[in-house]
């Protein structure tokens, strides 16, 4: 990848970073956080991304941006009060913010109309005046500085095709007071001028005021460059891009026409207006600020060279950065690695434990240590993996919005637990299921507002969004206050559909779980929004690929509520290792809740074949897992064996039968997807101490496996 | 002359693995073989095909292993630690081939290779690319695509 590349992928990681924090700080907006520390932190985000795209060209970007945080910046100065309706916009504006860059980094185009849209509107609370200075609608001279930028864009075109080798150009620049505040120095501008060419610095003091008049925060000195360099002005001018908005700049060469004299002539009076920086009345809360007398006295010096040794040492107190960036491919292959160390390691214990050393004996102490230490690596390593959900949730709430609008719903999204973990794999692919659950439920769960206030109902729908960790895995649960599934409905549709016969006499659950079956597709509720071709089935198909689980529980009148249930981790298991019919199985540990020996006198028959066992007065399906898996063709004895009451996520629980345990691990877990397929009832597969692949029980498939008779195979739908 | 004519042989011909069950010989095109590995016991799968042997840990990712005398419809005997398991990749799946032995490897340019004898075996006639003449024996030319289990759609 070449550098500029690299770069700029960086830079579209960090507006990722900033356009969360933007949104986020936003949202708080919204709930009425008036505190300047949000606002200020809304106003970082959109100038951090100015500052990127300016670099990179993004004009599109950089024009729309500017207005944004133009509107941020009377907010933070308290001009314009941040009412519901300025929220409103400025979450769109957030919206079109995150198009452009998407926009900008897929070299496509934004919908212009939409930026154009939301551009206006913000212009309109600047009260009409689209692009100005921030600095120079409250100062007098702006009227006198629009002119100068133009004339010298001109000087500008008529420059750069003739630059000669060398030049000389005199820059005048005189720093605003926002250019202190938005964390510029003066002296690193003039040191990258020296890195061009030869250099003198003359700093003009004479406005400054006596100390007692003195504002610390203020801008008072002016500067005058000469710059002797081979580069082209362009360059030049790009030292400066990224402050442009809050100083005032001009940069001659010394030896263009008579044309150019005359306009710096006509710049001369504005070169030193009385203060033109009405600085008290600023705000400005940052505390960047020109420590005057000593700051000049380096650059104003003819030797770049002492310029920069002293600016060396200010850049030394840098801030300290706290992350850092690592490719993904690279956390992936030491998580392997950890993964082939624990088997290693499993190994090398069995092997020892083989060769009849005792555990007393000071290899068997010293291998105790390296599997405490092992876990410990894996468990770090895995942390590296782990994020918090909140991008993916925030990403939510532009749909929310955008879907309300649409439908012209009024609908709040309630988050909770963001900052809940999970693997990173998890949060990626936790994306496109929950947009869809999301329309689906502001589309079709949630009711107009005539009908929401008919039923009683506040007019605005809620949306709760929510995240925890529940016994290792995350559960999600996305929950509305809609009207609820409309049973007689989605029962009528699966017998049209030809998905249930007629007369199945399902209970209100199982007609819930309905809308999961493939191919159920309602079309009269097809609207742009949530019909886009992806039923529940998909997004049901999208949950059980990341190894999770997803029901539904709805109350009519009340709302319904999606449960996902996933695991937090791919690479990982704590299993319970058994043995059935001669072979080696593990059970995931999440799922066990006991473990029994079963009597003669609580095992009791119930119809043909089926037997349920009786623990503390309650009756449970008891499930020989070796007939499961076809392991044994002739059921078995079950006092001879071992019941391990195992729950499933829908909460249905069982009894399977196992003939030993032989204990309780951490294991690897390997796709058996990869170079095979899926077996029914196995999870995935994994290698044991012994070199030897073990495969992971699928408990909820074999639990469901008597049920599954009763309603046709399995259950996934498009919209309610 | 001689090294000439070998020459041009080459730069057509390919190599094959020629391996045996029971008595006959087969042999598969080199280019799709990863490694050749002992046989190893191997976890049973449930619900597999006949002729799946199961899954072995190759270097700690999962194989499946393909009897292949049970695929031919051969006679099948026990595995022991002589058999040999020929690892080959084909579209992104790696499976484990469990053969008798390995015995060689062949040169052969396309024209070596006759069309499959017209026999009433469907086997032979799914797996079989064509036939070798090695001497007075005959080498069946497998295609591995068709060898490999289907990759099993969840049913779920």
């Amino acid at each position: 990848m070449d550098p500029m590349a690299a770069i700029k992928q960086t830079f579209f990681q960090e507006c990722e970073e900033q356009l969360v924090e933007l949104e986020s700080g936003l949202l708080r907006m919204e709930d009425g956080d008036d505190d300047l520390e949000t606002v200020n932190a809304v106003f970082r985000a959109v100038h951090s991304i100015k500052g990127g795209a300016g670099a990179f060209g993004f004009d599109e970007l950089v024009e729309f941006v500017h207005v944004f945080e133009t509107t941020l910046d009377l907010i933070r100065s308290a001009k314009l009060a941040a009412t519901p309706a300025v929220t409103k916009t400025l979450l769109r504006a957030s919206d079109v913010l995150a198009d452009l860059v998407r926009a900008a980094r897929e070299g496509g185009s934004a919908d212009a109309g939409a930026v154009k849209i939301i551009a206006d509107e913000l212009s309109a609370l600047l009260g009409g005046a689209p692009r100005q200075d921030d600095d120079g609608k409250v100062s007098v001279d702006s009227l006198d500085f629009e002119p100068v930028c133009i004339s010298l864009d001109s000087i500008f075109d008529i420059g750069e095709p003739e630059a000669p080798a060398t030049q000389d150009f005199i820059l005048r620049f005189k720093p605003a007071v926002g250019l202190y505040a938005k964390a510029n120095e003066t002296l690193r501008l003039l040191r990258e001028l020296g890195r061009l060419g030869e250099t003198s610095v003359e700093c003009d003091t004479t406005e400054i005021p006596l100390l007692t008049e003195l504002d610390p925060e203020g801008a008072y000195l002016c500067w005058t460059i000469h710059l002797t360099t081979s580069a082209p002005e362009q360059q030049v001018r790009e030292i400066f891009e990224f402050v442009e908005w809050d100083c005032e700049l001009s940069v001659e060469t010394a030896d263009v026409g008579k044309l150019l004299e005359a306009l710096q002539e006509s710049l001369e009076p504005h070169e030193a207006p009385p203060a033109p920086i009405a600085v008290a009345e600023l705000r400005d809360t940052s505390v960047a600020t020109d420590p005057a007398p000593t700051s000049f006295a380096a650059p104003s010096d003819d030797h770049p060279a002492a310029a920069r040794a002293e600016a060396a040492k200010g850049e030394g107190s840098g801030a300290v950065q706290a992350t850092i960036r690592v490719d993904l491919d690279r956390v992936d292959r030491l998580i392997n690695l950890v993964g082939e160390l624990v088997i290693n390691q499993a190994m090398l214990s069995q092997r020892v434990s083989e060769a009849g050393l005792s555990r007393a004996s000071s290899v068997a102490i010293g291998l105790d240590e390296l599997e405490q230490l092992t876990r410990d690596i894996q468990d770090s390593v895995m942390a590296i993996r782990a994020q918090p959900v909140k991008p993916v949730f925030q990403r939510m709430s532009r749909t929310v919005r955008e879907v309300a609008s649409m439908t012209g719903k009024s609908v709040r999204l309630v988050m909770d637990g963001e900052t809940t973990e999970v693997d990173k794999t998890v949060v990626e692919r936790l994306t496109d299921p929950l947009t869809h659950m999301i329309r689906n439920a502001v589309d079709h769960g949630i009711e107009k507002a005539e009908d929401r206030i008919a039923a009683g109902k506040p007019e605005e729908g809620s949306l709760r969004l929510s995240a925890t960790h529940r016994s290792g895995r995350i559960v999600i649960e996305v929950a509305d206050d809609g009207a609820g599934i409309n049973r007689a409905r989605v029962r009528q549709i699966a017998v049209d559909k030809g998905l249930i016969p007629a007369e199945a006499n399902l209970t209100d659950d199982e007609i819930d779980n309905l809308i999961f079956l493939p191919g159920f597709s309602t079309a009269s509720s097809v609207s742009n929004i949530s019909g886009r071709g992806v039923g529940m089935d998909v997004v049901k198909r999208a949950i059980q690929a990341l190894g999770g689980r997803i029901s539904i529980s709805s109350v009519p009148g009340r709302g319904s509520t999606f449960s996902m249930s996933l695991p937090l981790t791919l690479a990982v298991l704590d299993g319970m290792v058994v043995t059935v019919g001669g072979q080696t199985l593990v059970v995931p540990l999440t799922a066990i809740i006991e473990t029994l020996q079963p009597k003669k006198e609580s095992v009791h028959e119930l119809g043909s074949g089926a037997r349920v066992i009786a623990t503390r007065n309650t009756f449970t399906p008891l499930i020989d897992v070796g007939a499961v898996l076809l392991y044994r063709d002739e059921p078995i004895e079950p006092t001879s064996q071992v019941a391990l009451l195992v729950e499933s996520e829908s909460g249905a629980k069982c009894a399977l039968l196992v003939d030993a345990i032989q204990g309780q691990r951490q294991v690897v877990i390997k796709s058996l997807e990869t170079n095979y397929g899926h077996v029914h009832g196995i999870a995935a597969a994994t290698i044991l101490g012994d070199g030897r692949v073990a495969l992971i029980l699928d408990v909820d498939a074999i639990v469901a496996r008597p049920r599954a008779d009763m309603i046709v195979a399995d259950m996934p739908a498009a919209a309610e | 002359m001689a090294e000439a004519f070998s020459r041009v042989a080459t730069s057509e011909a390919k190599e094959f693995i020629a391996f045996h069950i029971g008595a006959q010989t087969f042999c598969i095109d080199i280019m799709a073989v990863r490694e050749i590995r002992g046989w190893t016991p191997a976890t049973p799968l449930p619900h597999a095909p006949n002729f799946v042997r199961g899954v072995i840990n190759l270097r700690g990712a999962v194989l499946p292993v393909v009897d292949l005398a049970t695929r031919l419809g051969l006679t099948q005997s026990e595995p022991t630690a002589r058999h040999a398991v020929i690892v080959v990749q084909s579209a992104g799946q790696i499976v484990g081939l469990l053969v008798d032995a390995v015995s060689n490897i062949l040169t052969l340019t396309p024209d070596a290779i006759q069309p499959t004898p017209e026999v009433a075996s469907e086997i032979a006639r799914t797996f079989v690319k064509g036939v070798v003449a090695a001497g007075d024996e005959m080498i069946s030319v497998l295609t591995i695509q068709n060898l490999l289990p289907e990759p099993v759609l969840d049913a779920a």
